[in-house]
C-alpha cells in the first residue's frame, strides 16, 4: 500500500465551483448506510446479544422468562471435561489439517508455477473442491472410505493389504480419516494464495540468483522463502480458526462420533444449542471459543507488527 | 521459471546486483540434471492429479452404478453398466426439486441484495481511507473467523420472534449480511482498478457526483459487480450450517440440508442415490466457478498480497 491517506478534501478537490469545501461529505454516508445498517442490526447486534446470552439461563421451550445468571455458565464450562476433550479435538484437528495442507499446497503451487504440460488441468483440478457444497465433499469422501463399496478398502485388497476397515466408525481411525478430508477440501483457497504470492515474487531475483549459480534449493530459501512469507503466515493463521471453527464437513462425514473422537467445538455448541436447547450454555461456549480466536488472531497480529520493521 | 535454461549465456547478461561474488558465478548448462529434475516435477504433478481427482470420479462412477455393483465387494472404478437409474431413484425418495428452487431463491435473493448493498460502500472504502473504511475493513476480516454458533443463536431467537424461522426469506436475512464481508472485499478491489483519474476528468466536465457514479464508475465495475454476485450466489448455494439451524421442515430446506437425509441413522445411506444426488447438486456451482474463477483468485491475489 503506498497510497498516501488522501484526506477528504484532496478527495474532492476538483475544480467543481460552487460547492463549499467546509461541509462534511454526507454523500459518502449516503453510500454507505446501505450496508451500514444491515451489518449492525443482523452482524453486530447479535454478537453482543450472543454475548449477552452467555450470562443467562436462556432455554428452548420453556415457559418461565429468562434470568440473569452471571457467570454460572463459564464456571459450568470449566468443570465440563466434554468440552474440554472437543476443545483437544478441535485444536487436534486445526493443526493437523493446516500444516500438511500447508505443505502441500507450497508444494502445489511451486509446480503451477512452472512451466509445465498439463498445468492447465492440474489448475482445475486443484479448483474443484473449492467449488463444490461442503456437504458433497463429505459425501463424497464416506463413498470413497465406505467399508465395502469403497474405493479405499477395495485399493487395500486389490494391493493384498488386508480387509481394510470401517474407517469413519473405527475409534483410532475416525479422527486421521476426517484430517486427511479438511486437507483436501481446503487445499484449493490454500494453493491459490499461496500461487498468487509467487506470481508476485520479482523474476528478476530469481534470474539473477540463477546466474549466480546457486541451486533450486538455495533459491527456494533466499528468493522465494521470504517474500513468500507475510502470505504464509497469513494464510495459515487464517485456516488455522476457520478450521477450528468448522462444521459442515465432519457433521457430514462423522457426526461427531465415533463415541465423541471427532465431536469439533462447533458441533458441541450446534448439539447444545439446538439439540438440547441450552441457548446460554452455548452461547457461553461460543464466547470461548471467540476468545480462543482473538488470541489467535493478537499473536498473528503481532508477529506481523514484529515483521513490520524489515517492509 | 526456468524455461530452458539459456546456454549461451555464459557471463553475459546484465550484472546483477552486489550480492554475487565474485568469481563464483558459474555458467548455466543444460545437464542431465535439469532433465531429471523435470522428470520429478511431472511425477509430483501425477500425484497431485490422482490425490486431487480421484475423489470426484469416484462420486461420479457411483452415481451412475446400478445397484448390484454397489452392494457387493470388489466395486470396479468405473461403471461396467452405467444407469440413470439413481437419478431417478434419488428424485422419487427426496424433494430434490423443491429444495433445488429453495436454494436457488435464497441464493438469487442474497447474492442480488448483497451486492446492491456493498457496492456503494465498497466504493467508499477503496476511494477514502477514514475510520469508518477502516473499521469495516476491520469487520471483514474478523468476520471470517468467527465461530457462527455465537451468532446463530441470537439470531434465530430474533428470527423467531419474527416468525422468521423454518422460511426461505429468513434464510435470505441471514445469508445477505454472511455475505456482505467477502463481497466488500472483492469489490473493494475492483474499485481500486478503476482510476480515479476518470472519475476527476469527468467531474471536471461537469458531471455531478451520481452522475459520474453512474455512468462512468459503474460501466466499469459492471464484470466485477457481476462476478461478486456469482461468487455470492455459490456461497450462498453451497451454505449448511445456518441452513440446518433455520430450516425445519422438508419443503423448505435447501439442496445441501436435503442431501444429508440421504445418510440414515447411523451413517446407512443408499449410495446411488446419494451419489447421485450430491453430483446433481454440485454442478451449479462448478459451472459458475468455472466461469468467474480466474477474477475470483484476481480478487484473492490482490487481497491476499495487500492486506
Amino acid at each position: 500500500m503506498t497510497l498516501a491517506p488522501p484526506t477528504e478534501r484532496a478527495e474532492r478537490a476538483g475544480p467543481t465551483p460552487g460547492r463549499s469545501r467546509r461541509r462534511p461529505d454526507h454523500g459518502a454516508w449516503f453510500l454507505v448506510l446501505p450496508a451500514l445498517i444491515p451489518i449492525l442490526v443482523l452482524s453486530v447486534g447479535p454478537l453482543l446479544y450472543g454475548i449477552a446470552l452467555a450470562f443467562t439461563d436462556a432455554q428452548s421451550g420453556r415457559t418461565r422468562s429468562t434470568q440473569w445468571i452471571g457467570t454460572l455458565n463459564f464456571r459450568d464450562l470449566l468443570q465440563d471435561t466434554l468440552f474440554w476433550e472437543s476443545f483437544r479435538i478441535g485444536l487436534v484437528w486445526a493443526v493437523g489439517v493446516t500444516i500438511p495442507q500447508f505443505v502441500l499446497a507450497l508444494g502445489l503451487a511451486l509446480l503451477l508455477n512452472e512451466r509445465l504440460r498439463l498445468r492447465w488441468l492440474a489448475r482445475a483440478l486443484a479448483i474443484i473442491p473449492w467449488a463444490m457444497p461442503e456437504v458433497v465433499v463429505g459425501i463424497i469422501w464416506r463413498l470413497v472410505y465406505h467399508p465395502d463399496a469403497g474405493v479405499l478398502n477395495e485399493t487395500l485388497r486389490d494391493l493384498g493389504l488386508g480387509d481394510g476397515r470401517d474407517w469413519l466408525t473405527g475409534l483410532a481411525t475416525a479422527l486421521p480419516a476426517v484430517i486427511v478430508v479438511g486437507i483436501w477440501a481446503g487445499m484449493p483457497q490454500t494453493t491459490v494464495v499461496l500461487l498468487a504470492g509467487l506470481q508476485n515474487t520479482p523474476r528478476e531475483l530469481h534470474e539473477a540468483a540463477a546466474m549466480d549459480g546457486a541451486g533450486a534449493w538455495r533459491r527456494f530459501r533466499t528468493v522465494t522463502w521470504p517474500a513468500l512469507r507475510p502470505i504464509a503466515l497469513a494464510v495459515s493463521a487464517l485456516n488455522l480458526i476457520w478450521n477450528f471453527n468448522a462444521f459442515a464437513l465432519v457433521y457430514v462425514l462423522t457426526a461427531g462420533g465415533p463415541g465423541g473422537r471427532t465431536r469439533l467445538p462447533m458441533l458441541f455448541a450446534y448439539e447444545e444449542a439446538f439439540r438440547y436447547g441450552q441457548f446460554g450454555y452455548a452461547a457461553a461456549m461460543g464466547c470461548v471459543m471467540v476468545a480462543l480466536v482473538a488470541v489467535l488472531l493478537a499473536l498473528y497480529l503481532v508477529g506481523r507488527l514484529r515483521e513490520g520493521g524489515d517492509r | 521459471m526456468t524455461r530452458d535454461p539459456v546456454t549461451h549465456a555464459v557471463g553475459e547478461g546484465p550484472v546483477t546486483g552486489g550480492r554475487g561474488r565474485p568469481g563464483k558465478r558459474r555458467p548455466v548448462r543444460r545437464r542431465g540434471g535439469a532433465r531429471l529434475r523435470r522428470a520429478g516435477q511431472y511425477a509430483a504433478l501425477l500425484a497431485y492429479l490422482v490425490f486431487l481427482a480421484f475423489p470426484f470420479v469416484w462420486l461420479i462412477s457411483t452415481a451412475f452404478k446400478p445397484p448390484r455393483e454397489l452392494g457387493g465387494l470388489h466395486p470396479g472404478w468405473l461403471p461396467d453398466d452405467p444407469t440413470l437409474a439413481n437419478f431417478r431413484q434419488a428424485f422419487d425418495e427426496q424433494p430434490l426439486l423443491r429444495a433445488g428452487l429453495n436454494s436457488f431463491v435464497a441464493a438469487f435473493c442474497a447474492a442480488l441484495v448483497a451486492v446492491v448493498l456493498a457496492t456503494p460502500m465498497a466504493y467508499v472504502m477503496a476511494r477514502r481511507r477514514t475510520v469508518l473504511a477502516r473499521a469495516a475493513t476491520g469487520w471483514v476480516v474478523v468476520s471470517q473467523a468467527f465461530p457462527f454458533v455465537l451468532v446463530i443463536i441470537p439470531l434465530f431467537l430474533v428470527l423467531r420472534e419474527l416468525r422468521l424461522v423454518n422460511s426461505v426469506p429468513g434464510l435470505i436475512l441471514v445469508y445477505v449480511v454472511w455475505a456482505l464481508p467477502f463481497a466488500l472485499w472483492m469489490l473493494v478491489g475492483y474499485v481500486r482498478a478503476v482510476p480515479p483519474e476518470l472519475e476527476e476528468a469527468a467531474a471536471v466536465d461537469g458531471a455531478g457526483r451520481a452522475r459520474t457514479l453512474v455512468s462512468v464508475v459503474a460501466p466499469l465495475l459492471a464484470p466485477g459487480i457481476v462476478a461478486t454476485g456469482l461468487f455470492a450466489f455459490i456461497s450462498a448455494w453451497n451454505e449448511f450450517f445456518f441452513a440446518l439451524v433455520l430450516l425445519k421442515t422438508p419443503e423448505r430446506q435447501t439442496l445441501p440440508v436435503v442431501l444429508t437425509h440421504f445418510i440414515g441413522a447411523e451413517g446407512a445411506a443408499d449410495l446411488g442415490p446419494l451419489a447421485a444426488a450430491a453430483f446433481l447438486a454440485t454442478l451449479p456451482s462448478l459451472v459458475i466457478f468455472a466461469l468467474i474463477q480466474k477474477r475470483i483468485t484476481g480478487g484473492m491475489m490482490a487481497g491476499a498480497v495487500k492486506s
